[in-house]
């Protein structure tokens, strides 16, 4: 797989490495989130068959997270972000 | 009918004229008392089971494309119960010992070939894990054997012993552990359960589920809706797609894995063999293909088929171990969705709605659990309670912090 | 026996002769030749065995689809199994041995498997062996695989070396006949890069077996020009033994060039073969298409071959494959191989076309309306036998039968991402469905444009095509006229009777036993295939599935595209495992990294020990020490008097700054540090998300914002989450101002190549203090 990065241009997927569903970027508060809100974002996932945004970092490379929309299906990706970007769009980081 | 080396020879004698259809293609009912999802390996074998261990009747498999046409017709083959976890052991020790007498049980040979599964060991640390592992093998009542390299050249001269990054320092070894014909087994279980009066339905497509007051009501399908007063979904790389209609979300992730077969050879690997420096196991079949894998791709993916570096990395593995076999090709590479779990672990539990089971995260390991996973989820169908072999696998214990994590690798599934 | 078969022309080299021995029996051949051309032409036939009734079996093609003719090419520890003899480039000095039988090819003592072939019916061993049940692996197994497996391998090391290597291009042309050469001299006039890749060592695909004219010359001169000035193009590569093996996503494939196997073995310093991993912005499928038998009884019979192979062989390789030849056809392509083989000079004896409405073909003994029902011959066709329009039977004497069902485009590579094939009824076959890999288009034979014409047209287009949507502009020229051929097919899928008529020759799969799976229910393609193993050869169906399939539509009054196809899965062919792991092997198989340490304690004779990549010092015994316990009982009462000293150069470094750095690493590990001194270390453990400890180990802090972090030596890699760049921090642990995270010098990410599987860039999780 090719991942086209937002600054660096086509990249091998093999300078990544992945670590899953971007929802992760929307930690609960540790300190004050339930249990159940915990264990709901460290265990369960949609697992969406299609468009999945997920998480890769470019280990090999600048050692940036990106946002990657890719469709399980067909692994086609047609979106790639900093994950920088998308953090701040959802007002989690400045 | 029953099969027998007699029958084929009358058969022979008569031109084959009497064999009957394995099972039959019936039409839907517009009700059954249980309705499995799924008509893979664990769902054909929950089928059978209720049907002849648990005596339950009006029972339909509905699978969406052919009879096993998912991982149990896609996999090494590989049977084995060298499990570390408590867990986990007990459950698999169980299915090894159904599949010991799987073929007269079921009137179908599956060739369930008990030649041993042998993990090899590259590192004094690695020994430590291993003889820990086998210890509580024993314990658990299943076979388990340390190898010495002496003994391990006897058995495979032409392992790479002299020239190798990561020299084998033993092994440890699963006499009872081997392969099973893969197809076999779901045709096996799916002659014996249509046998037992279980309806399998092909080409049908759950497409939703009827829930009503917490309650499930039936599925809709793609050959309309059929009522249940029981659902058990056993769809393996499919789970979240089947328990979203159920409005679910699993803690499993639907990865890709390859799996690879050579071209035809005269034997010479007479069991399996896992190499513990790199990520490549392999054994090889009655026909004389080296059947071998190794690592999932390591992205979501539901799209059966992996990408080149994992199929690079399996080669380069199986030519650190072997060096003889630079010469051999690669006829096939193939892949196939798993379920991969947040712990590598199963799931046999019922769920929040009245009336839908879960069997599912099977991860890369499916295969050899299929009887005891049909067993379990036959009696938990059935009577409602865990089958005391599968009374770990449950939804809660990602929340209450019992996870049976073998490699302890956490949330992240694509390390299991 | 000196090449009695051979006639005149052909592209190969009379002014050298090369010697070659097959079991044990030295011939002569020329170069150009394949080892089946040259054994055809020195009259060999009987060239293998099948896998399951040991029946005596020849070459039915001159290609890569070749099911039978297999055999275990080279000695010693160069041995390789089941190698194709049509696509074995002779050389002089080759070797090769049959294989799959015993004592002898032409007596085998397994063929008495073929006398109780009413036994082993597909799937008979699904219905037996079960009692005793002790007996199944103490007896019945045993057997079974004594009987496995087709050629042998060595056992010993492969001494070749494999390479493996990256190519970009903007426009991938697989398979160099006439529409790939088209395509590519238009791509290449352009200045795109292109690469064009061949299976065969010679370009031009089928032009070469023919007699086309292209212009107003013959085809095979036409490729060898348009070779030439594509050779001349900087910006294209031409690629000849190189099969592209598989499409992955995004435009990449694997290719496998066979660098040394024409050669008794590799220059020195050469690989055997290189894998090559192209990236390509555009690929053109141009890989032609393979034809299918008409199966009848006996039809697996030395001499009974494909028809345009018997054509090929005359054509191309100057060979007769016999003095009398037949040719049973169900389309026009058929009958030209009539045409072509007596123009070579060959006797063509009779016609044989199950089609009643064509015009009679002049000069020939054309019967319509009939059919081959059955031939003699058991290692080597004698004669056949003809059931004609009005049902009386005739023998014909003859030593080679062509037969022609219609050809399949080679689509495989289309769809390799599962797409569904698109069933032609024009010309009886599948073409490649919609859904294949993207930015792959097909063009030629494989797009089912059969024609001289079509070929080059549909080449010249989708070339143009592809340099388009780059935003290239390919300059207009005329292309050559070619022939222009019309289609004529009328599907006549296999010859019904009574005995056993073979679709998958190599299996020995025949219409019976496709009968008995429908007749127990194994209907689905899928399950066809995996009852009968239809398919399942080193073939990979590429003559005998699609007949399959028309015999199970027959069988239950589907078509043939409802009834399916099963799976193209990579490789197009079988390609060795030496050439996928490359230099991978032996003591290349991972890096291995060493400590600032290590020579000194290499010095002290120290035993060291495996710790991921790391080779770390165990312990270093001392003169006169037998047991470890000693060295080590000695080196901890030394530490415990004085002092010792430990390398952790193994352990993962990674230096973290930033403003909130002491409240990042509050929230790695249980314990705090955000209240560490300045110069001092601690302690911690460092949890997952879900509360687990997965690492422990020291972290100093250096300055008000920066720490250095030490991990264990292998969960370094797997701390990858924690190392993040200062541009692009991690958004999971935001509101943390800007930590970030770099790797020390001595950590491994910083040194990986760059092919590691992506899933975790550090060694396998070995257990590690």
């Amino acid at each position: 797989m090719i991942i086209t990065h937002p600054l660096l241009g086509p990249r091998d997927a093999q300078e990544f490495v992945y670590l899953g569903d971007a929802s992760l970027i929307d930690r609960p508060d540790g300190m004050t989130a339930t249990p159940q809100e915990m264990h709901d974002y460290a265990y369960l996932r949609d697992n969406p068959a299609g468009e999945h945004l997920e998480l890769w970092y470019h280990e090999q490379g600048d050692r940036s997270w990106l946002v990657v929309t890719r469709n399980t299906l067909t692994h086609a990706i047609s979106r790639v972000e900093l994950a920088r970007d998308v953090a701040r769009a959802m007002g989690r980081s400045t | 009918m029953r099969y027998s080396g007699f029958r084929i020879i009358k058969e022979a004698l008569t031109g084959h004229k009497g064999w009957t259809s394995a099972w039959r293609n019936p039409d839907p009912q517009p009700a059954y008392d249980y309705v499995i999802v799924g008509g893979g390996g664990h769902g054909l074998a929950t089928a059978y089971y209720l049907a002849k261990e648990y005596r339950q009747a009006r029972i339909a498999v509905l699978e969406k494309s052919y009879l096993g046409s998912g991982n149990v017709g896609r996999n090494t083959t590989i049977i084995r119960s060298n499990y570390l976890l408590d867990g986990n052991e007990p459950f698999y020790e169980f299915s090894l010992k159904l599949w010991e007498g799987l073929e007269q049980d079921f009137n179908y040979n599956a060739m369930v070939s008990q030649r041993g599964i042998l993990n090899l060991i590259h590192t004094d640390a690695q020994r430590d894990a291993f003889t820990r592992r086998g210890n509580g093998m024993i314990l658990h009542g299943a076979d388990a054997e340390m190898l010495s390299r002496d003994q391990i050249r006897q058995m495979y001269p032409f392992l790479n012993f002299d020239n190798a990054r990561f020299p084998i320092k033993g092994g440890l070894a699963q006499r009872r552990g081997g392969t099973v014909r893969h197809d076999a087994v779901a045709w096996g279980y799916a002659r014996g359960a249509d046998e037992r009066g279980v309806d399998l339905i092909q080409n049908c497509e759950v497409t939703g589920m009827r829930i009503e007051n917490g309650r499930i009501l039936g599925v809709e399908t793609s050959r309309g809706f059929i009522g249940a007063r029981k659902v058990g979904v056993a769809v393996a790389g499919s789970s979240s797609r089947v328990m979203a209609h159920a409005g679910l979300r699993l803690p499993i992730e639907s990865h890709v894995l390859q799996a690879f077969v050579s071209e035809g050879l005269k034997p010479f690997i007479d069991g399996v063999m896992t190499f513990g420096a790199g990520h490549f196991y392999v054994s090889q079949s009655d026909k004389g293909g080296l059947v071998f894998g190794g690592d999932i791709d390591g992205y979501n993916s539901y799209a059966q088929r992996g990408n080149l570096p994992v199929i690079e990395d399996v080669a380069e593995g199986g030519m650190a171990l072997m060096p003889a076999i630079g010469r051999a090709r690669l006829l096939r590479a193939w892949g196939g969705v798993m379920d991969m779990s947040m712990d590598g672990s199963p799931i046999i539990d019922r769920t929040q709605i009245d009336g839908l089971y879960f069997n599912g995260g099977w991860c890369y390991g499916g295969f050899k659990a299929t009887p005891a996973s049909g067993w379990c989820f036959a009696h938990l169908l059935a009577t409602d309670t865990p089958h005391k072999c599968a009374t770990a696998y449950r939804f809660d214990r990602f929340l209450k912090g019992r996870m049976i994590d073998e490699k302890g690798m956490g949330n992240t599934p694509n390390l299991h | 026996m000196t090449q009695s078969n051979r006639i005149a022309g052909g592209q190969i080299d009379r002014s050298k002769t090369l010697r070659f021995h097959f079991d044990g029996k030295a011939f002569t051949g020329h170069p150009g030749d394949t080892l089946a051309s040259a054994l055809l032409a020195n009259n060999v036939r009987l060239m293998g065995r099948s896998f399951k009734y040991h029946r005596p079996r020849g070459p039915i093609s001159a290609g890569s689809e070749e099911p039978n003719a297999l055999v275990e090419l080279r000695s010693g520890a160069r041995q390789e199994p089941n190698t194709r003899a049509t696509t074995i480039e002779l050389y002089d000095g080759l070797t090769a041995q049959s294989q799959n039988r015993w004592p002898s090819l032409k007596f085998d003592a397994l063929a008495i498997n073929d006398r109780f072939n009413a036994f082993l019916i597909a799937g008979f061993y699904y219905k037996t062996f079960m009692w005793p049940a002790a007996f199944w692996e103490k007896i019945y197994e045993p057997i079974i695989r004594r009987a496995a497996g087709l050629g042998s391998l060595s056992r010993l090391e492969d001494p070749d070396s494999y390479d493996k290597g990256f190519l970009h291009c903007d426009l991938l042309i697989i398979g160099a006949g006439p529409a790939g050469l088209q395509a590519a001299l238009t791509a290449g006039r352009s200045g795109a890069r292109v690469l064009l890749a061949d299976e065969d060592f010679r370009m031009g695909g089928r032009l070469n077996a023919e007699t086309f004219l292209i212009g107003d010359q013959p085809g095979a001169d036409w490729a060898a020009a348009t070779v030439a000035e594509l050779a001349s193009l900087p910006n294209v590569r031409l690629m000849p033994r190189t099969t592209i093996l598989g499409a992955f996503d995004h435009g990449i494939y694997s290719a496998v060039e066979r660098v040394s196997d024409h050669l008794p073995e590799p220059l020195p310093g050469k690989p055997r073969q290189t894998l090559w991993r192209i990236y390509s912005q555009r690929a053109l499928l141009t890989a032609g298409a393979t034809e299918r038998p008409i199966p009848f009884e006996n039809n697996d019979r030395p001499g009974v071959m494909l028809a345009g192979s018997l054509r090929a062989y005359a054509n191309r390789w100057g060979v007769a494959v016999g003095d009398k030849v037949a040719i049973f056809t169900n389309n026009d392509d058929g009958l030209r191989s009539a045409v072509d083989l007596r123009a070579k000079g060959i006797d063509v004896v009779a016609v044989i076309d199950p089609r009643q409405n064509r015009p009679q073909l002049p000069g020939f003994h054309h019967l319509q309306g009939a059919e081959v029902v059955d031939c003699s011959g058991r290692l080597g066709l004698t004669s056949i036998t003809i059931r004609s329009a009005n049902g009386g039977l005739e023998t014909v004497q003859c030593t080679a039968l062509g037969t022609s069902g219609g050809w399949n485009p080679n689509l495989n590579i289309a769809s390799h991402h599962r797409s569904q094939p698109a069933w032609n009824d024009t010309i009886a076959a599948f073409t490649p469905g919609m859904g294949g890999p993207t930015n792959l288009t097909t063009a030629g034979a494989a797009a089912g444009r059969f024609s001289t014409h079509g070929a080059l047209s549909s080449g010249d287009a989708a070339a143009r095509a592809a340099l388009e949507s780059l935003g290239l502009n390919a300059p207009a020229h005329p292309l050559p006229e070619a022939e222009d051929a019309p289609i004529a097919i009328t599907p006549h899928w296999y010859v019904k009777g009574k005995g056993r008529a073979w679709v998958d020759p190599q299996n020995d799969v025949t219409i019976k036993d496709i009968k008995l799976a429908h007749q127990e229910n194994y209907a689905s393609v899928e399950h066809l295939k995996r009852y009968t193993t239809l398919g399942m050869a080193t073939d990979q169906g590429k003559t005998g599935n699609v007949i399959g399939l028309a015999v199970m539509a027959d069988l239950t009054g589907q078509t043939i595209p409802e009834t399916g196809t099963t799976t193209y899965r990579p490789p197009y062919t079988p390609v060795a495992m030496g050439a996928l792991a490359g230099r991978g092997r032996g003591q290349d198989f991972k890096p291995k990294r060493l400590t600032p340490s290590h020579k000194w304690a290499a010095e002290q004779g120290a035993v060291f020990v495996e710790v991921g990549y790391w080779l770390r010092t165990q312990w270093l015994p001392r003169p006169g020490e037998t047991h470890w316990r000693q060295s080590v009982d000695r080196e901890v009462l030394q530490t415990r008097k004085s002092v010792g000293i430990c390398d952790v150069t193994t352990l993962g470094k990674i230096d973290i700054q930033g403003t909130d750095a002491g409240t990042f690493l509050d929230r790695v590990y249980a314990n705090t540090f955000s209240t560490l001194g300045i110069g001092k270390c601690r302690y911690g453990l460092m949890l997952r998300e879900d509360g687990i400890v997965f690492d422990d180990g020291t972290t100093a802090r250096m300055g008000q914002n920066e720490y250095v972090m030490t991990t264990t030596t292998g969960a370094c890699c797997r701390n990858w989450w924690i190392r993040t760049s200062r541009t692009t921090p991690s958004p999971i642990w935001p509101p943390v101002r800007s930590p970030s995270g770099a790797c020390a010098p001595g950590c491994s990410a910083s040194r990986f190549p760059v092919n590691w599987p992506m899933k975790s860039p550090c060694p396998p999780a070995m257990a590690t203090p």
